[in-house]
């Protein structure tokens, strides 16, 4: 993967394939501990402690068609590659937490990408699950809920054209607002 | 700054053609989302698909995601679902190749045989 935010399309599947009805995605971006820290909550079947010690071997998977499955272990390896970790919390019936840190300045780290684009695609493509993504930087913190929308629009699915066209203002609107207006 | 009671008037405008669309027959273009997919490209390539559908105004297609369609190597796939036709599967996608699968295609109804898994697939 190029960047980050392909890894975080990447690994929301896994909560998509979980039944996840809210999925909830956090950056934050703390230069005073030099981390960037990436967090997908899930609210889906979750994992037994057995399933959680399985899942960044990249050698297990729960789908059949194959025997590989290489979302998670990929990005576990590219966190330690640059001395950062993966971790996983998973409680069956409650859901999964993934969290997964870099060292910022490391010069190995893949950069964060576009946001925005993974945040659209994901929306497009499951347009009944909730999104919640929130994203702090030094520069203040920025939250995004599908639920709001969905208040808004009420029975308009938000996979409408205009509906994604605000969305993906707001959300680039947003982000520069954190990065200081850059 | 974008406000939610922008939301509303959009609510208000869409509405109508959300229930036109109901009524009729839609056209799917499902995309190949998994690692393998993702890692080859496939994001820009739904993204481009969002783009050229919104441009030329067409109102009877849902774009979505799939698993991993199994021949990773032809990764970025799409699928295009036509009502009363055959799927066509479109391999080694690229955003450029999509503004012409829109007009052949989806709106004329010839899929684009050079893309296609038949003949670049080999």
């Amino acid at each position: 993967m190029e960047d980050l935010s392909l890894h975080i399309l990447d690994i929301v599947q896994n909560s998509i394939s979980a039944m996840a009805e809210t999925i909830r995605i956090a950056v934050m971006e703390d230069d005073t501990n030099d981390r960037l820290t990436v967090l997908v909550e899930d609210n889906g079947r979750g994992m037994t402690e057995e399933t959680v010690k399985k899942a960044l071997d990249p050698f297990y998977t729960t789908r059949t068609s194959r025997r590989v499955g290489l979302g998670l272990s990929l990005l576990g390896a590219a966190a330690e590659f640059c001395g950062g970790s993966l971790i996983i919390n998973s409680q069956p019936g409650k859901g999964t937490s993934i969290e997964v840190w870099f060292p910022m300045s490391n010069i190995d780290r893949p950069p964060l990408g576009n946001m925005t684009d993974t945040i659209i695609t994901l929306i497009v493509c499951n347009p009944d699950i909730d999104f919640i993504y929130e994203h702090s930087t030094p520069g203040g913190k920025f939250v995004f809920d599908t639920r709001l929308v969905r208040r808004e629009v009420q029975d308009i699915p938000l996979g409408e054209p205009d509906i994604l066209e605000w969305i993906r203002s707001y959300l680039s609107e947003g982000l520069n607002e954190i990065r200081g207006g850059a | 700054m974008k406000s939610l009671q922008e939301l509303e008037e959009i609510r208000n405008k869409t509405r109508e053609s959300v229930y036109l669309r109901k009524d009729r027959a839609g056209i799917r273009v499902v995309v190949g989302m998994a690692t393998c997919g993702i890692a080859a490209g496939a994001r820009p390539v739904l993204l481009a698909f969002l783009e050229e559908i919104k441009k030329r105004n067409i109102k009877n297609v849902t774009v979505t995601q799939t698993g991993c369609i199994g021949v990773c190597r032809l990764e970025p796939m799409v699928e295009v679902y036509l009502p009363n036709q055959e799927k066509v599967t479109y391999v080694n996608m690229t955003p450029d190749k999509v503004s012409k699968i829109v007009s052949d295609h989806i709106v004329n109804g010839q899929p684009v045989m050079k893309y296609t898994i038949g003949v670049d697939g080999r």
